[in-house]
């Protein structure tokens, strides 16, 4: 599958999709909350860039609304969201220690390998086009899935929620031309929503357990020796 | 239609209505009566899609599968409605929630019973995405009603689990949609469930293939297939015994019914392959993990509703492996338990919710005596248990017989699998039933003030699905096995 097959136009979205691959990488490992809500806004961004380049090449007149949305919602009003309930509860300045970051970096390395094994038979399709994004953005979606396996701060779970849906965005938008404009608006509710009871959750955590680190929530186990 | 826009516009305008309703009081009569009008709207549409076959129209299709759903999940909103009115007032007179968590409470009721029934009756895929993962933003706030640590943690737990799980859905979703860009002649209808149906023999196995296996994970999540089961015991503990009820007896099935629908699109795919019962296999895999390894779990709860949780996780895998057996008389026998586990379940959920309020607590080791503070109560916790655990003459035992009797058809080593399952789980009820309904009272133990209506109501119905089937109702199911399997059992 060489590259200068496909048009300049679909290099140029393959391009953009593994920006927002290589910013899933950066997400993961940044531990200043802050930073990693603006790298998660650029991520945003990339998918909302990809929407509109997609729109412009097919004259699909629904994708510009579709692109306003993602740059609406995903670079500016979640960031915005998280970036204020920060600072409300007075995390700007708190940084995570990472147990073991080489690993994690490794681990999400095999699981892109892992994502391009898994689309490897969809080869019959022949294009070499699609393989790529649908693989790139996989690995988007399992690298947001590893980092809130891994992260224990609640607002770090919360980027790692929001980046796997960037990349089910992405393969949305760039598999299949996007999906219909009722399910669009409707995953875009969604998530509005839950990003709302998340920080609804933010609050009601540190009310419990005085603290977002979420390993700390552990009261209710299978064994249960202490009720 | 109209029924349809009954049924579905009912619980929208009655949920924004409750939410923004200041007065506790009336709110619980208006929950009823929200839920009264939807199930009328629900009978509605049953009885048009007996005469006609099949309703459709605006991206809704309602045919016989999903019209007995749509009619149990708002029977059971009902029943459950006249369960949670003097539920919550004694737990709010109780000082445990605020008024404004009652309100949202109420409203997020509603809003949990739209999302079923849109997921039921919808055909578009991706909608039906929606209304499940909406499912879980309406109840995420009802787990944690309580603000117990314990109920954050279960809540949290929950969103997490439940929106990683639905993530990969959508995965799969777009998979799906891509392998129909290829087939359609209008793309727009991509995820358009009966137009796809009738293409599924062209669609693209090997995308179908892994489309399907992220919608399994991502949907069995919501079953409580085992090992992405771990939210469930937590969030039904934690969480207003109402919700506990309508988790168990509603939730569960709509995902279940999400993945039969979408079983239905990946056979028809790979009919041609080597493989063509993928599907099936893996539902049957998932199924029987599930099946056994909530059987063992009952053995070790200390929890009166978690040890219920994981019988419906139990009870989830059987159907599960159910559907994935195939054949009319499999499919029949799964329907016919999806509809007698939904009662059973959320009577005993009712009933345990006044008896945790009996004897103040939910730790199975403090519940003692229920017939004797309250006969009601514990006699119904006892019928209710015997029902679910597969005794004759509950419908439980007819649905069970069924399916035992399929599995020998087909796969007859199974059985013996089954049936050891259905001891160890049986055993594990009962260890823990007996002393909670006979032991001695502990002292000053009093009875409270409980409407056990709705318990009789489903226990009766269940008795009575046991004993004879009514003619109408076999006629129903069977349409609903013709429409999965194509073939008619009766």
């Amino acid at each position: 599958m060489s590259l200068t097959l496909l048009t300049l136009l679909q290099q140029f979205v393959l391009l953009l999709a593994a920006l927002a691959l290589f910013l899933s990488f950066v997400l993961l490992s940044q531990t200043r909350l802050i930073a990693a809500i603006r790298v998660f806004a650029w991520q945003g961004a990339l998918v909302a860039a990809v929407t509109l380049t997609v729109a412009l090449a097919g004259h699909a007149h629904h994708l510009y609304f579709s692109a306003a949305l993602t740059l609406g919602l995903k670079a500016m009003l979640i960031p915005a969201m998280l970036h204020r309930m920060t600072r409300r509860l007075g995390l700007e300045r708190q940084s995570e220690t990472l147990s073991r970051p080489a690993l994690v970096i490794m681990a999400a390395v095999v699981l892109v390998i892992f994502s391009y094994w898994v689309v490897e038979p969809m080869v019959a399709n022949g294009l070499a086009f699609t393989r790529n994004i649908i693989a790139v953005s996989l690995a988007v979606v399992l690298i947001g899935l590893l980092m809130m396996v891994f992260r224990q701060q609640a607002v770090a779970q919360v980027l790692g929620f929001m980046s796997m849906e960037n990349g089910l965005f992405l393969a949305a938008v760039s598999a299949t031309a996007g999906m219909p404009l009722v399910v669009e608006l409707g995953v875009a509710f969604d998530v509005l929503v839950a990003m709302v009871l998340f920080g609804v959750f933010f609050f009601q955590i540190r009310e419990s357990i005085d603290s977002l680190d979420v390993d700390r929530l552990n009261r209710l186990t299978e064994t249960e020796e202490g009720r | 239609m109209t029924s349809l826009s009954l049924t579905l516009l009912t619980p929208l305008i009655g949920g924004l209505v409750l939410i923004l309703m200041r007065s506790p009081g009336p709110a619980g009569w208006l929950n009823l009566g929200v839920s009264g009008l939807t199930l009328a709207g629900s009978l509605g549409l049953a009885w048009s899609v007996w005469h006609l076959g099949s309703v459709a129209g605006m991206g809704f299709r309602v045919d016989a599968f999903n019209v007995y759903l749509v009619v149990l999940t708002a029977f059971v909103g009902l029943t459950t409605g006249i369960f949670s009115r003097p539920y919550m007032r004694y737990v709010q007179a109780s000082g445990r929630i605020s008024a404004w968590s009652l309100r949202v409470y109420h409203g997020m009721y509603q809003a949990f019973m739209l999302t079923m029934l849109v997921a039921l009756t919808t055909d578009n895929l991706g909608v039906l995405w929606v209304a499940v993962e909406g499912a879980t933003l309406a109840t995420v706030l009802l787990v944690s009603l309580y603000r117990t640590p314990e109920a954050v943690e279960a809540a949290w737990k929950y969103f997490i689990l439940c929106g990683v799980g639905i993530a990969l859905a959508l995965f799969g979703t777009v998979l799906t949609y891509f392998a129909a860009q290829h087939v359609m002649a209008d793309p727009g209808t991509g995820l358009t469930w009966s137009a796809l149906y009738e293409r599924s023999h062209d669609l693209d196995p090997t995308v179908m293939r892994i489309a399907f296996v992220f919608l399994l994970v991502g949907y069995g999540t919501k079953v409580g297939l085992v090992p992405m089961h771990q939210w469930l015991p937590d969030a039904h503990s934690e969480g207003p015994t109402p919700m506990s009820a309508v988790l168990s007896g509603l939730l569960l099935n709509v995902a279940l019914y999400a993945v039969v629908r979408l079983k239905m699109l990946v056979d028809g795919s790979l009919a041609e392959t080597a493989t063509p019962h993928l599907a099936g296999a893996l539902l049957m895999g998932f199924g029987l993990v599930s099946f056994l390894v909530a059987g063992l779990f009952l053995h070790r709860q200390r929890d009166i509703k978690r040890m219920f949780s994981y019988s419906s996780i139990e009870h989830m895998g059987l159907m599960t492996f159910a559907f994935g057996l195939g054949g009319p008389l499999a499919t029949f026998g799964a329907l016919l338990h999806m509809l007698v586990h939904s009662l059973t379940k959320s009577a005993i959920f009712i009933t345990v919710g006044h008896a945790t309020h009996v004897a103040g607590t939910q730790s199975i080791d403090r519940i003692r005596g229920l017939i004797r503070t309250q006969p009601a109560i514990g006699w119904s916790l006892l019928f209710g248990v015997v029902a679910i655990a597969g005794f004759p003459p509950f419908g439980v035992f007819t649905s069970e017989f069924l399916l035992l009797t399929a599995t020998m058809q087909s796969q007859p080593w199974f059985t013996v699998v089954l049936l050891s399952g259905l001891a160890v789980a049986f055993a594990g009820l009962f260890r823990h039933l007996h002393p909670m309904v006979y032991g001695a009272a502990p002292e000053g133990q009093r009875p409270v003030e409980a409407n056990m209506l709705p318990v009789y109501f489903h226990l009766g119905l269940v008795l009575w699905l046991g004993l004879a089937i009514p003619d109408v109702l076999s006629a129903w199911l069977d349409r609903a096995t013709q429409l999965i399997t194509g073939g008619h059992l009766l």
